[in-house]
């Protein structure tokens, strides 16, 4: 589809005159969501001096200019696929340290310890089963009985500690000041280094320009993933300088660092083999892959989840929300970008709420790694979707920012409602705006089109159904999953007037719509649309009926990666769903053929929509041409990662 | 994972009237020489379950189970014994103890059960459908002496057609319908609004309960507390559970979510929305079941989910509760599921105890398993049995299809074949037992030939 598009001026000049506005609406809605928060004020220091975990790092994108002839893009283009892939973007892929797997001691066990008895005696401890006691039950005819404990396992002495560890905490909480904390060797070592570093700044003098600073900053920034370096700011700064002196005579460590992390590449036997040896969830590799996806992890889909399922109570780190969340994935109860993402966010929350720090360990620094630890039990289940990137880039970056003098249920609380505050911000709030933007192009008369569910369309569909206009929506539909019959029901249940169809009768279709509204998984910083396989399609056949293609995406959902095509990055779904059809044993012409050498299911999940079939693209900071994703990439990001 | 587990383990059981004694509760009753309750044990162990609850009627019966459980599990589990009254049934022991119960859920695990299904599973299950009680269903266990094994015990074989009756929706994931194969007489009904909502049922006669269950805590100590006239789990929770699964004009459930609502909205209007939106995108995203579906056509309806876990069928299941059941499962521990007895095998496919004494010209087949201390006569045969610890066996007995336990003494020239003998249970010699029980202690006479007959003293 790329190769072949040709150099075509703007689809839909009367939409694009619609230029990018950062209007103050959204500012003001979300600040007036915002509470006063001192975690927050206190984050929002200058933003040169902030060392981000992996995310913020200054945009390597470049706005393009305006476009004038695609002749004079393409080598542009170029240039920012090279420098674009950004190490940050696979940041959250590579770490997979489990902590200590007594971390996770079940919360009853105290509480309920006070009702068990320690020795042996059975008949003594229990409690009379007499008519008296029978009496007492009020509502039940059986009398309540005691516990008598028959078998104790003695705790290991690392857990009876944090037990303990857990009682004096909170104990300690009323004075508020925590205990000094103590340092550890890697933060020992951490100040050495910016001491040692900051001497020979002064030595040498500061003119190798500012530049070359800059530069290393941004990419030792990009690379201090989850750093929570409990150092102070100003250390922080000194470490940046000292990374820049390094840079003279780069090391061979710092070289390592700067290259960007590798996307896992499935191709790649031996790496393959050790990254299953690290899985928790069992995958056994497809056999009849196509060749061209043969990068993309593509697994037998029946075996994962019994597997799964059976280990439910032995992944004893895994937190149950976070399982519970992993499992939905795995089994596609939960499926949409938004609705993966809350789900993510929730179960972290939960993780946050059930948080004790271990004795001799750092709250930034082990909730980080929890969390990675979690994440990367997600990816097994599913990959994750950039939007849920950045959530956990979000996550991860407010707990490094965590000052270390909160005390641990501060930090916890102060944690909570940051996630709470993305999710009404930035997803739910996000909406509201879109909708609001969406709903003025809405005309009485219009044909509007939408393919498969997407949330924020729906949203608006219903929004301009409540304020009486008169239109008529086209929902197109594919198989396997066919999610459009569900956004259907909903939508004719709210009596909106629809017409369905599948894709394969788009070009018959399109000559009567007029507009198009589509969803997104992601928007990167080309323009290009990440979105719904099927999407590229409708939006190209709309383009070509000169039909403006509207994309509704929140902006949390914008990457810095370019992309080209959906080959190099996509997701591959289960073989059988497009073999198979559920409920027609009828049609079962393939049975059996699943493990034919000549015969290879290809069920890609997304397409990439080239930015010149979009008219526009509607977001939180308002209607804005894909032209200026990269801006809102740069001005925003950091934004975004702070609230 | 915020799950507890609840062992029901029984008492005295009437319908192993000759095997379970005073002396013995149907706990402990020896499966391949273990109590069958260490089975449950380690099954939940190797699951990483380490703290149980066991229930056990009778106070009797708690003392000699947690006399058991503290001698054989200490260190490794952490066990605590409840004794309930005797005749309360399955729900009525959860009554009595559901106030220790503080879990967000709760897995019920019977105490008879000899298997290698992984109870994960279930849970899994139950929190991925955000169940109200998931079922463990798995394929009806063969019973009755292998092919090969003689005719031994035939007229036991004859189990009901069916145990349970279960019906289920297309996707075999929700409940709908449940009964006891042997209640259903004639007719039966099943609720209409069940049926319209989930369009298709699919009534399984092969499958059977398997006694484990998960239940949401909240749901199960409403029900417990509002119908004080149940008395069996499966009989009476579970079928009301999954009859009433759309229909709640009761506030049996419809309060508890109303709760948890208050309790994230503050109060204020904005989060509320915010709320609604928020729960909004997270149900349209997923495929709805007809739950979901039948709770969107009735606004104030709430619903709650019977979810089933279906076993492979390669897993090994029998839950010890006849005669014929306990006669299987020793065969099958040291026959065809030996990887649950935990022993590890000889050449010829047996365990014999290095302490065990065998007389000369004595034969003792694959499949068997002489206990430690045991003493085995002259030209004696043994076959598919098991002969527990501190037997005295004189010569030339054949001894086939059964088991032997504990302290048992055989005469000389004894036959038995397909029967059951107790501990401390003596044979004089000459007996011919065919498909017999013979309680503990209790002495056959001289040279007596019976056929399935019971031996117990009034």
């Amino acid at each position: 589809m790329e190769s072949r598009r040709n150099p075509r001026a703007v689809v839909d000049p009367k939409v694009r005159q619609v230029g990018f506005f950062t209007s103050s609406q959204p500012d003001s809605s979300s600040s007036q969501l915002q509470q006063p928060d001192p975690i927050s004020a206190s984050a929002s220091s200058p933003p040169v001096s902030t060392i981000s975990p992996s995310g913020n790092s200054l945009s390597p994108v470049m706005i393009p200019p305006p476009r004038h002839n695609s002749s004079d893009a393409f080598p542009l283009r170029n240039a920012v696929v090279a420098s674009a892939v950004s190490p940050s973007s696979f940041s959250y892929s590579s770490r997979r340290d489990f902590p200590d797997g007594s971390t996770t001691a079940s919360p009853g066990r105290h509480s309920r310890g006070s009702f068990v008895k320690s020795s042996v005696p059975v008949a003594s401890s229990l409690p009379g089963i007499g008519m008296d006691s029978m009496a007492a039950a009020k509502s039940s005819s059986v009398p309540a009985s005691g516990l008598t404990t028959v078998s104790v396992v003695t705790m290991p002495p690392g857990l009876s500690e944090k037990a303990s560890g857990m009682e004096v905490e909170s104990d300690h909480k009323k004075n508020s000041k925590p205990l000094k904390e103590k340092t550890t060797k890697a933060e020992r070592r951490a100040i050495q280094e910016a001491q040692r570093a900051a001497k020979a700044a002064a030595k040498v003098d500061g003119g190798k320009g500012p530049a070359v600073t800059s530069a290393s900053v941004a990419s030792t920034s990009a690379k201090a993933a989850r750093p929570a370096k409990p150092t102070s700011q100003k250390n922080d700064v000194a470490v940046a300088a000292g990374a820049a002196e390094k840079k003279g005579g780069p090391s061979e460590k710092d070289r390592k660092k700067d290259a960007p992390h590798p996307r896992m590449q499935y191709d790649d036997e031996s790496r393959v083999v050790k990254a299953k040896r690290r899985a928790v969830v069992k995958q056994t590799e497809a056999k009849n892959r196509v060749e061209l996806f043969r990068h993309l992890p593509q697994y037998e889909h029946g075996t994962q989840l019994p597997d799964l399922e059976t280990k439910f109570f032995q992944l004893d780190p895994m937190h149950p929300a976070v399982y519970k969340v992993g499992l939905q994935y795995l089994s596609g109860d939960i499926s949409g970008g938004n609705a993966r993402c809350i789900a993510m966010l929730h179960a972290f929350q939960e993780v946050v709420k059930d948080y004790s720090t271990p004795p001799e360990k750092n709250l930034n620094r082990d909730m980080t790694a929890k969390i990675s630890s979690y994440v990367s039990f997600l990816i097994e289940c599913r990959p994750l979707s950039i939007s849920m990137g950045n959530a956990i880039r979000f996550v991860k970056n407010r707990i490094a920012k965590l000052p270390i003098t909160l005390s641990e249920s501060e930090a916890k609380a102060a944690l909570q409602s940051d996630i709470e505050r993305f999710i009404n911000d930035k997803i739910i709030g996000a909406d509201t705006v879109i909708v609001k933007h969406a709903v003025s192009k809405i005309r009485d008369g219009d044909v509007l089109l939408t393919y498969g569910s997407p949330t924020a369309v729906e949203m608006v569909l219903l929004h301009a159904h409540e304020l009486r206009k008169k239109f008529r929506v086209l929902v197109v539909d594919s198989r396997p999953k066919l999610e459009g019959q569900l956004l259907l029901r909903r939508l004719i249940k709210r009596g909106i007037n629809c017409t369905y169809t599948h894709i394969n009768a788009i070009s018959y279709i399109m000559h009567e719509v007029t507009k198009v509204f589509l969803g997104a998984s992601s928007v990167l910083s080309n323009g290009t649309v990440y979105s719904r396989v099927g999407t590229a399609c409708v939006a190209m056949v709309a383009s070509a009926f000169r039909v403006p293609v509207l994309v509704c995406c929140e902006a949390y959902k914008f990457h810095e990666r370019v992309q080209l095509d959906s080959i190099c990055s996509n997701e591959l779904g289960d073989p059988n769903a497009i073999s198979k059809v559920h409920g027609r044993e009828d049609i079962n012409y393939l049975d059996g053929l699943t493990n034919n050498a000549n015969l290879q299911f290809l069920n890609l999940m997304y397409d990439a929509t080239p930015s010149d079939y979009i008219s526009m693209i509607i977001t939180d900071y308002g209607m804005v041409p894909p032209t200026s994703v990269p801006v809102i990439v740069r001005e925003y990001q950091k934004e975004h990662l702070l609230v | 994972m915020d799950f507890q587990v609840v062992i029901l383990a029984g008492g005295f059981s009437s319908t192993l009237f000759p095997l379970v004694s005073k002396e013995v509760p149907k706990a402990l009753l020896p499966v391949a020489n273990r109590p069958v309750l260490s089975y449950v044990l380690d099954l939940l162990e190797s699951n990483n379950l380490k703290d149980l609850i066991v229930v056990v009627e009778g106070e009797d019966a708690a003392l000699k189970v947690g006399g058991w459980i503290s001698s054989a599990c200490v260190d490794r589990l952490h066990v605590e014994v409840a004794a309930v009254a005797e005749n309360v049934g399955t729900a009525g022991a959860l009554r009595a103890i559901a106030h220790h119960l503080t879990a967000k859920d709760i897995l019920i695990v019977s105490g008879d059960i000899v298997s290698d299904i992984p109870p994960g599973a279930v849970a899994a299950t139950h929190r991925r459908h955000d169940a109200a009680v998931t079922a463990m269903l798995c394929a009806q266990p063969v019973s009755g002496p292998s092919e090969s094994g003689g005719s031994g015990g035939k007229d036991k074989t004859k189990k009901p057609a069916c145990e349970d009756i279960i019906g289920l929706d297309s996707w075999k994931q929700f409940l709908l319908y449940i009964a006891k194969g042997t209640e259903i007489k004639k007719d039966t009904r099943v609720k209409k609004s069940i049926l319209c909502a989930a369009g298709k049922m699919e009534l399984r006669s092969d499958l059977v309960d398997s006694h484990i269950y998960a239940f949401k805590r909240s749901v199960l100590q409403k029900v417990l507390d509002q119908k004080p006239a149940f008395r069996s789990l499966k009989q009476d929770v579970l079928p009301y559970l999954v009859r009433t699964q759309l229909s709640q004009r009761s506030d049996v459930f419809s309060d508890q979510s109303n709760v948890e609502e208050n309790g994230n909205g503050n109060g204020k209007n904005n989060m509320q929305n915010n709320e609604v939106v928020l729960s909004q995108i997270l149900s349209n995203a997923s495929s709805p079941s007809f739950h979901q579906v039948y709770e969107s056509g009735l606004d104030s309806r709430k619903t709650h989910k019977c979810c089933v876990y279906i076993a492979d069928e390669s897993k090994y299941f029998v839950r010890l509760n006849s005669i014929q059941a306990f006669m299987d499962v020793n065969r099958d521990v040291i026959g065809d599921a030996n990887h649950l007895s935990g022993y590890s095998f000889s050449a010829h496919h047996n365990i014999v105890h290095p302490s065990a004494e065998l007389g000369s010209k004595t034969t003792v087949g694959p499949h068997c398993m002489l206990g430690e201390g045991s003493q085995v006569g002259d030209k004696c045969s043994v076959k598919r049995s098991v002969i527990g610890r501190h037997c005295r066996i004189g010569s030339n007995v054949k001894i086939v299809n059964s088991v032997v336990m504990d302290h048992a003494t055989i005469g000389d020239g004894c036959s038995i074949q397909g029967s059951v003998i107790c501990s401390n249970a003596q044979l004089q010699e000459r007996v011919t037992l065919r498909d017999c029980q013979v309680e503990a202690g209790y002495i056959v006479c001289v040279g007596g030939e019976h056929k399935g007959e019971t031996f117990a003293r009034k």
